[in-house]
């Protein structure tokens, strides 16, 4: 089947099999090997990127349910050498250690403060239910969210206004 | 005028890995490929035991994009490759053949028994469906002590009993303490405790994965692998392939833990697959292939006899293991309980010890290294015994081992197990934790909580531990029959513009190698923190090496990188000296200056970098290189310690157990990075407190996993831990020129035994003094509804003595 999508602001059509995962057509035909697997039963969170600015694991939709949709992935995010604010704050708080987890925790923390701009310890740690982490002990993933949020939160400056660019909330 | 510079070592230091695994520009196996690339895929028996009756692969090999599909008969025709195990911990163990692919008989659930490789990975997972196997099922052997039973079920029918080995350390043999049984039959209490440590999966994130590249002059591989050194001469000799024409590379490694340690059939099937065929292949598992077929970790019983007198001084310990090594020795595998055998005693003086360890076969997934290996198992057990001889003894548990601790100005102190142990200080550790947590404050509130019968029950729980890290002393090493030494190599070349490369043997996944070795060679070499590149994880450049386990990385990695540059500075004096032309004697160096004492004239080390380069005035004889490789091999192994306190609620409606507060003061020695350690620590506590909680591989009983994917497995996300109060005390150890300790499993080791002490500790007068783990709500539920007293062993005499509690009548 013939899809055309939009990947980190570049259109693409293929051709693909029904059965194609979204996150095996990003990895393999549009070679976006930032976003990972970690496994087969959706439980892991390792693949998440935004689809029309929400995020999902793209291990659990088929590339063809994207069709005619826009998909940011991690590779996406930093702007004119800039990072996310996210990004920066896991580098500032140490927030990773193998990195394997890290792209999809990034792109589900960036939809958490969209959908909650200033999260309490508690909130980050229910959002991020979804994605395992296996070095950190998620204390400084946690950290850094909230420290994004700070960041990010209305008035803090140019770089917060990159949320928007990234189009989380669907805009 | 003299800048002062500001030391790297020390400082947090943000990791100079973040940059590209926070924008997706990474190295994972998974994302190499290759022109012409095939891929595999692995038929895994589903049975635990069996009989290969037949196996047509006729119609695999006709179905859609296959170029060929393999059996042993294929690969290995003669039966003569066996997967290496490096640990023969004594010169009777059993050591069946693992084979690269079952040939007749299959001993795990999960054991490969034929490979496809097709176009691609989906092609070639298909054809895995056309694949007709038959088995005749043979009996499981699942229970360790049913397969040491006399005419039980054999899981090698060449071997004659299940035994692996048999592996006992004796102190009043080895002259390093008393004799137990006299030590038990003379003491005025003995208590007896069995426990057990489940079956755990080591859940690195990345799956494993291979790709092997032939069509080079070299054969290239790529392996999610935490150890490429070891991976390649164990291929290389397990294959036959020339050491000099193997390159392995470790990329970007997505978490190991110990469970990327092992050298695997897959590997092996794709360099013999990759060579036939002359194409480059893939092998990228699934994760619930990871949960079958990679190694699992724990499994022990473990019978513990301990003694002491009556005002709480212990007088002897006796411990009796049971390790389930599964179907096979894996690399490390049957030396994994022996390394605990040392850290039974902990922290504690203990006059007379006896260790007896039996490994098992049974036909279940290997278990090999995870996290602390050996010694998480063996901190577990001795400081659970510790809280329940509190108990009946009458004492706070914290003052029991206050009693029995060694003490600051003991150290150096020799162990009844043998190993010295350099500095410490449980003293100062242990106060700090108590400081942080509020020690005292929640005693009391646990108090009013009983006394109230407050449906949510408060519980302390203490762990105090020492580890053996920086696995290395070759020599002792060699003494316990590991099959290789424990050094580790560094390289440091400084480049004509005054840049420096550093090569590690120990390749990294995660630790954060390129960040801290930078600020090691920063402060030696006096150069800029941003100017040093630290290459790892690539045998052609980091050309030799034993990797990264055991938290042997900064203790004996980061100090031969010390001892390079030592040399580099050695090699640019002369030549700084003849450039200043002064002699050698009137120079110092200091922050990356050679100046000559008491003038104002010097030059800098990138100086003398670009004129060894140039090499146009240098002195007679001199080699224009501004390079060494260097070894470290150190005296003793390096003893971290804390203290670790964490209180639980219990509901005791409903036995859901909620960690209030943890809080750890952990004694690593000097700290490299205070970022990077607080994160291990992090991570290390999480994996402890899974272990008490929440994690625990399950076979039913005809040897099926049940706990075969992260849907069945309960590994905890962020909502089911709470945030931590992570301290440190600093007694640098005097193994290393750094006195950096080590701080990999500290977390992990500790962190199991505070959090089930709390649990008990809170639900104890209802009659509870043990609870399996994990520490589901269920059990806790019902074990505070029926109370549960655990029981000592069978083979256990009931220890004799005055106060002599026998295990059986337990503590009622
Ligand atoms: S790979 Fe998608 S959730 Fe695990
Ligand atoms: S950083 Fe390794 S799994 Fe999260």
């Amino acid at each position: 089947m013939r899809i055309t999508v939009t990947v980190d602001g570049t259109k693409y059509t293929d051709d693909v099999e029904p059965r194609t995962l979204l996150v095996h057509y990003l990895r393999e035909r549009v070679g976006k090997v930032g976003t990972v697997v970690g496994c087969d039963t959706s439980n892991c969170g390792a693949c998440t990127v935004h689809l029309d600015g929400h995020s999902v694991k793209s291990c659990s939709v088929l590339a063809v349910q994207a069709d005619g949709s826009e998909i940011t992935t991690v590779e996406g995010l930093a702007r004119d050498g800039q990072l996310h604010p996210v990004q920066q704050a896991f580098h500032d708080n140490h927030a990773l250690q193998c990195g394997f987890c890290t792209p999809g925790m990034i792109m589900q923390s960036i939809d958490l403060l969209a959908d909650n701009p200033d999260p309490d310890e508690q909130a980050v740690r229910e959002g991020l239910e979804g994605n395992l982490c296996r070095c950190t002990g998620y204390q400084n993933i946690v950290r850094a969210v909230r420290d994004a949020a700070r960041h990010m939160s209305p008035g803090a400056g140019p770089e917060a206004e990159q949320i928007k660019h990234v189009g989380v909330g669907g805009e | 005028m003299t800048a002062t510079i500001e030391p790297e070592v020390g400082k947090s230091r943000r990791r100079k890995e973040d940059e590209r695994l926070i924008t997706g520009r990474t190295r994972w196996t998974d994302n190499i490929a290759l022109p012409g690339m095939l891929h595999l895929a692995v038929l895994r028996c589903p049975l635990a035991h069996a009989k290969i009756t037949s196996l047509d692969t006729s119609a695999a090999k006709e179905s859609p994009g296959v170029i060929a599909v393999y059996t042993a008969a294929d690969l290995d025709p003669d039966g003569s490759i066996g997967m290496p195990c490096a640990w023969p911990v004594t010169p009777d163990m059993g050591a069946p053949r693992r084979p690269v692919l079952a040939a007749d008989r299959v001993n795990f659930a999960g054991e490969g028994v034929a490979v496809v490789v097709a176009r691609s990975a989906g092609e070639a997972h298909d054809a895995l469906e056309a694949i007709e196997a038959d088995y005749d099922e043979l009996p499981p052997v699942l229970d360790m002590e049913a397969a040491l039973a006399e005419g039980a079920p054999l899981v090698h029918e060449e071997l004659d009993s299940n035994k692996n080995a048999l592996w006992v350390f004796d102190s009043a043999g080895a002259g390093t303490g008393g004799d137990v049984e006299q030590a038990l039959s003379s003491s005025e209490i003995v208590l007896k405790r069995r426990f057990r440590q489940q079956r755990l999966v080591p859940a690195f994130m990345e799956p494993r994965a291979c790709v092997v590249d032939p069509t080079g002059t070299q054969v290239t591989m790529w392996s999610a692998t935490q150890v490429p050194h070891i991976l390649r001469v164990m291929s290389a000799m397990t294959l036959g392939i020339p050491e000099h024409k193997l390159r392995v590379i470790a990329p970007d490694v997505g978490g190991g833990f110990g469970g990327k340690i092992g050298v695997l059939p897959e590997e092996m099937m794709a360099l013999l697959v990759a060579q036939k065929l002359g194409k480059p292949v893939k092998w990228n598992e699934s994760r619930s292939e990871t949960m079958l077929a990679a190694h699992h970790g724990r499994d022990q019983i473990q019978d513990l006899t301990i003694s002491a007198n009556a005002d709480g001084t212990l007088t002897g310990l006796k411990v009796e293991l049971l390790a389930n090594l599964g179907a096979y020795n894996g690399l490390v595998g049957p030396g994994v309980p022996i390394l605990g055998a040392f850290m039974f005693n902990a922290i504690y003086k203990i006059p007379a010890y006896h260790f007896a360890c039996t490994n098992v076969f049974t036909t279940t997934t290997l278990t090999d290294a995870y996290r602390g290996a050996g010694r998480p198992e063996a901190t577990f057990a001795i400081e659970r015994i510790m809280d329940e001889l509190a108990d009946e003894l009458g004492m706070d548990p914290l003052e029991l081992r206050e009693k029995n601790w060694i003490k600051h100005e003991e150290f150096p102190y020799t162990t009844v197990a043998g190993l010295t142990y350099d500095t410490g200080n449980y003293e100062a550790a242990t106060e700090k934790a108590k400081q942080l947590f509020g020690y005292d404050e929640l005693r009391r509130e646990q108090e009013r909580r009983r006394a109230a019968n407050d449906p949510v029950q408060l519980g302390i729980g203490i762990s105090t531990f020492t580890e053996m890290c920086g696995l290395a002393p070759s020599r002792v090493l060699g003494s316990l029959d590991y099959g290789a030494g424990g050094w580790e190599y560094a390289s440091l070349r400084m480049l004509p513009t005054g840049k420096v490369e550093v090569t590690t043997g120990a390749s990294a996944h995660g630790q954060g190698h390129e960040t801290a070795w930078s600020q090691i060679v920063a402060d030696q070499l006096g150069v800029p923190f941003e100017d040093v590149e630290v290459l790892h994880g690539d045998t052609q450049s980091s050309h030799k090496g034993l990797d990264t386990y055991g938290s042997r990385s900064l203790v004996v990695g980061g100090i031969a990188v010390v001892k390079a540059a030592e040399k580099v500075i050695a090699k640019a004096k002369p030549i700084a000296a003849h450039l200043l032309e002064c002699s050698e004697d009137d120079l110092e160096f200091t922050g990356g200056k050679f100046a000559v004492k008491g003038t104002d004239s010097a030059t800098t080390i990138q100086d003398v970098a670009l004129a060894v380069f140039a090499a146009h005035n240098l002195p007679d004889g001199t080699e224009p290189s501004l390079d060494s490789d260097a070894t470290f091999d150190p005296e003793n192994f390096s003893f971290p310690h804390g203290t670790h306190l964490c209180a639980a609620e219990v509901d005791t409606e409903t036995g859901r157990v909620t960690l209030r507060s943890y809080v750890c003061v952990d004694d690593v020695g000097t700290v490299v990075n205070p970022l990077i350690v607080e994160g291990q620590v992090h991570g290390g506590l999480a994996q402890g407190i899974a272990q008490a909680l929440f994690e625990e591989a399950v076979h039913d009983e005809s040897g099926t996993l049940t706990t075969g994917t992260f849907a069945d497995y309960l590994l905890p996300s962020a909502a089911d831990l709470p945030s931590f109060t992570t301290e440190r005390t600093e007694t640098p150890s005097t193994t290393n020129p750094l006195g950096a300790k080590g701080v990999g499993e500290a977390g992990t080791i500790a962190s199991t035994p505070a959090v089930v002490n709390a649990v008990v500790d809170a639900v104890r007068h209802f009659g509870v003094n043990d609870i399996e783990m994990p520490l589901s709500p269920m059990r806790v539920w019902s074990a505070v509804r029926h109370g549960t007293v655990r029981a000592g062993g069978p083979g256990n005499e009931a220890g004799g003595g005055l106060g002599s509690i026998d295990a059986s009548g337990g503590a009622q």
